[in-house]
Formats: structure tokens, sequence, C-alpha cells
């Protein structure tokens, strides 16, 4: 190993803080969006190719389709992932938490659950530190109730869940579950605010001074910035693959080997039962967006009704057991059942809504 | 040098740990590396995302994992 003085290396400090984006980079850039989109255009050929050139499989054989369809959705699915995922992660780098913060610090309460239930989409969170983030908050000065609709919207309402949704079942089912994960997050937290819960915040919280860090989003050059959308692709993509392939797998099967309506008597919109029962069976389960949606899949698939499916899909997304034991640290019982309650009832409505309105046939296919 | 790690034992804040036991250890620098998961410590230090580092009591970054390149410039310091 080389002994090289890190001393030598000092002119990297010179480099000036707010460097532009390098011409290479926006051409490379330029190239792989324009390669991306000749590619994902193309996935229905390459599929075929793949299936009855690669594979050699008989075209217009029960097998043939589904080897095609299984292979087309994944290609899509993951090609839609690591699109949205590196664009997120680059809108991510400018939304730090403590950014966040300094918005939502100076805003009125009805504006103020607005406003994080839309932060909530773009700023990098992760359950594992809700905790600094909630005492970051609260004694800041943003209220309760505006806190609480931050920290719905944060886990419920995805760039993962938003792509898959898309990719599966068009961007109708997206957009219903993008804007109706806002209105549970802005309402809820409303409510909360309403309710005066303050005292019921463990003592310590208020009592906790918070340090001044200085804001490390300042730091970050759009070299970075392309660097933390890469991680993303890298960390996120890595991981949810696997869930993806198999969900897609099971729905392929479930599609072509289980009886249609399997699920419509206990699922269907007609069990008005079913969609409470879908979000008590869901708040306890802990589940990311990509290991839920292969499930919803093939619940749909088999007739169950999409408010009931979505209801589902929500409340194991939003509401978790690992979570609340996380938030139990800073918050007490009371609080913790009234969170779980007003936004396991906006879930239910939610539910309830999508199916009267026979929302069903938004669904493609 | 002192370098603080911020983490409330997640699978990052590992990963940044070692990798900056790593960093330290492969440049010889004259550097302690230290955990913090006392949730009151890190809201102390003004972090509201983990992983965080502060080099000598400077936040360097908070709430990513750095790469090594990062890490060498804050200990090259």
């Amino acid at each position: 190993m080389s002994k090289k003085c890190c001393c030598e290396k000092k002119e990297d400090y010179k480099l000036p803080v707010k460097a532009t984006l390098p011409m290479r980079t926006v051409v490379i850039g330029i190239l792989s969006l324009a390669a991306w989109w000749l590619l994902y255009g193309q996935l229905g050929a390459i599929s075929q190719w793949i299936t009855y050139n690669l594979i050699g499989l008989t075209r217009n054989t029960h097998l043939g389709s589904s080897v095609e369809v299984f292979l087309f959705d994944t290609l899509k699915v993951m090609m839609l992932l690591v699109l949205i995922v590196f664009a997120v992660g680059i809108v991510r780098s400018f939304f730090t938490p403590e950014h966040t913060r300094k918005i939502l610090a100076g805003k009125h309460e009805s504006i103020g659950n607005v406003f994080a239930a839309l932060l909530g989409i773009v700023t990098p969170f992760c359950s594992c530190s809700a905790v600094p983030l909630f005492i970051g908050f609260v004694t800041t000065g943003i209220p309760l109730g505006v806190t609480f609709s931050f920290l719905i919207s944060a886990p419920m309402v995805n760039e993962i869940a938003l792509v898959l949704l898309y990719g599966m079942f068009g961007w109708k089912v997206a957009a219903l579950y993008l804007g109706t994960g806002l209105l549970i997050a802005i309402v809820a937290g409303w409510i909360i605010g309403r309710m005066k819960m303050e005292k019921h915040v463990e003592k310590w919280v208020y009592a906790t001074q918070m340090g001044d860090a200085d804001d490390a989003s300042q730091e970050l050059t759009w070299p970075t910035r392309i660097q933390y959308g890469l991680d993303a692709v890298k960390d996120i993509v890595g991981k949810v693959w696997p869930y993806v392939i198999a969900g897609i797998a099971v729905g392929a099967g479930i599609h072509g080997y289980a009886p249609e309506n399997a699920l419509a008597a206990i699922m269907g919109k007609d069990a008005w039962w079913s969609v409470p029962l879908a979000v008590i069976i869901g708040i306890p389960m802990y589940s990311n967006a990509a290991g839920i949606i292969p499930v919803v899949e093939a619940l749909l698939s088999k007739g169950a009704a999409l408010g009931t499916v979505l209801a589902f899909m929500m409340s194991v997304i939003a509401l978790s057991l690992p979570e609340m034991v996380i938030l139990r640290k800073v918050l007490k019982p009371r609080l913790i059942a009234t969170f779980i309650g007003v936004v396991g009832i906006g879930i239910l409505l939610i539910g309830y809504l999508f199916n009267i309105m026979d929302l069903h046939k938004l669904i493609l296919k | 040098m002192k370098i603080t790690v911020y983490g409330s034992g997640c699978a990052k804040c590992k990963q940044t740990e070692e990798l900056i036991k790593r960093v330290v250890a492969e440049t010889g620098v004259n550097a302690e590396v230290v955990k913090v998961s006392d949730i009151r410590e890190m809201i102390a230090a003004g972090i509201m995302s983990t992983p965080a580092v502060a080099v000598d009591g400077t936040m360097k970054i908070s709430g990513r994992v750095p790469n090594a390149d990062e890490i060498k410039k804050w200990i090259s310091g």
C-alpha cells in the first residue's frame, strides 16, 4: 500500500461548493434516458423474442403466453422502478428532514397539514429514525397534528407503491392511491391536532432542547445528488426485486389456474364486513409496498373488491406494529391508540367509498 | 480526531460505522470512532435522520450512508 500523505489531496477542498451540472453528466443523462425510452417501447417485442425464440416455447399455448406476460410485467415494473427511484432519489437530495422542518415551522395548522402530507412524499424517511424526527418537529413548534400528517404520509405514499400500482393496474389506480393516501394523511393529522393531545406526548420530549446541526444538504453538489439517486436505485431496487418477481409470478399463476371470482363472496364489494376485517388484519402486519402489491394483485384477480384490497394495502403500509413500538418512546398509549384509530377509520371509509362507487372497472386487464 | 456515528441500530447505521472504521484503518489516520445510539444524545446534537456522522463535533452527513471518498475527505482535513 502506498503511503500517500493525506495533505496532498487538499485541493479537493477548494472545489466550489455550488458546482453546476457538468456537461458530460448532462449528455450521459440524456442518452441514458433516450436508451431507457427506446428499450421500454420494445419490451413487448423483447419478451416475445425471449419466450418464443430464445426459450423456444410455442405461440398461442397456455405456458407460452404465461411466460410472455410474466416477462413483460417483470421487465416493465423493473424498468419503471429504476427510473422512478432514481428520479425520486435526486428529488430527495433536496429535501432533508431538516429542510422540511424549516418549511413546516412557519405554517398554520390546516395549511401545515397539507404541506406536511405533500412533503412526506419527497422527504427521505425511515421508520427507524421516526423518533428523532418526531422530536425535531414538535420541539421546533410544529403542531402535533401537522407532525402526524407527515408521519402518516411518509411511509404510506411512496414511489414504490405508486410505480407498482401504475405498472400493474394503470395510472388511474395509482392516482387514486396517491390522492386518497394524501387525503387520509391531511385529514387524520388535522383531527389529531383538533383533539389537543399534547399532554399524551411523553413529558421529556417537550423538555428536550434540539441541538443545531448544520444543514447538510447545502453542501451537496450535482455529482453528489446523482450519486444519491444511483445509491437509491442500488439500495431500493436491490432490495425489492425478489418481491416484485415473486409477486408477478404468483399473480400470473393465479391468473392462469385459480377459478375466477373465488374470493368474490368473502372479499367482494357486497361483503360489507370484509373492509373492517381487511384493515384489522392489515394493522399489525408489516411489509413494504413491494411485498404487499403482489398480494393485492392476487386478491384482485380472484374477485376481491378494489376498495377492500386498497384498504388492506394502506393499513399494512401506513400502520405497523414495529413503528408503534418505536413511537411508544415518545407517545403515551392513549395517543398511539388515537393515531391508529383515526388513521384506521380513514382507511376504512376510503375502502367503503371505493366499493360503493364500484371503481373496479378502473383496473386494467 | 473523534468521529461520532449516530444511529439507532438500523442496517445503514451499522454499514456506516463499519465503512468509517475500514477507511480509518486503511488511511492510517489517528481517529477514534464512537457510536452513539442514545436518542437524547442525537437530539442534543440536532440530528433528525440517521445514520449521521460528526467529525470533531461538526456534522458531516445525516440521513444516508457516506461513501469512502467522502469519509477520506473528512478525515484528511
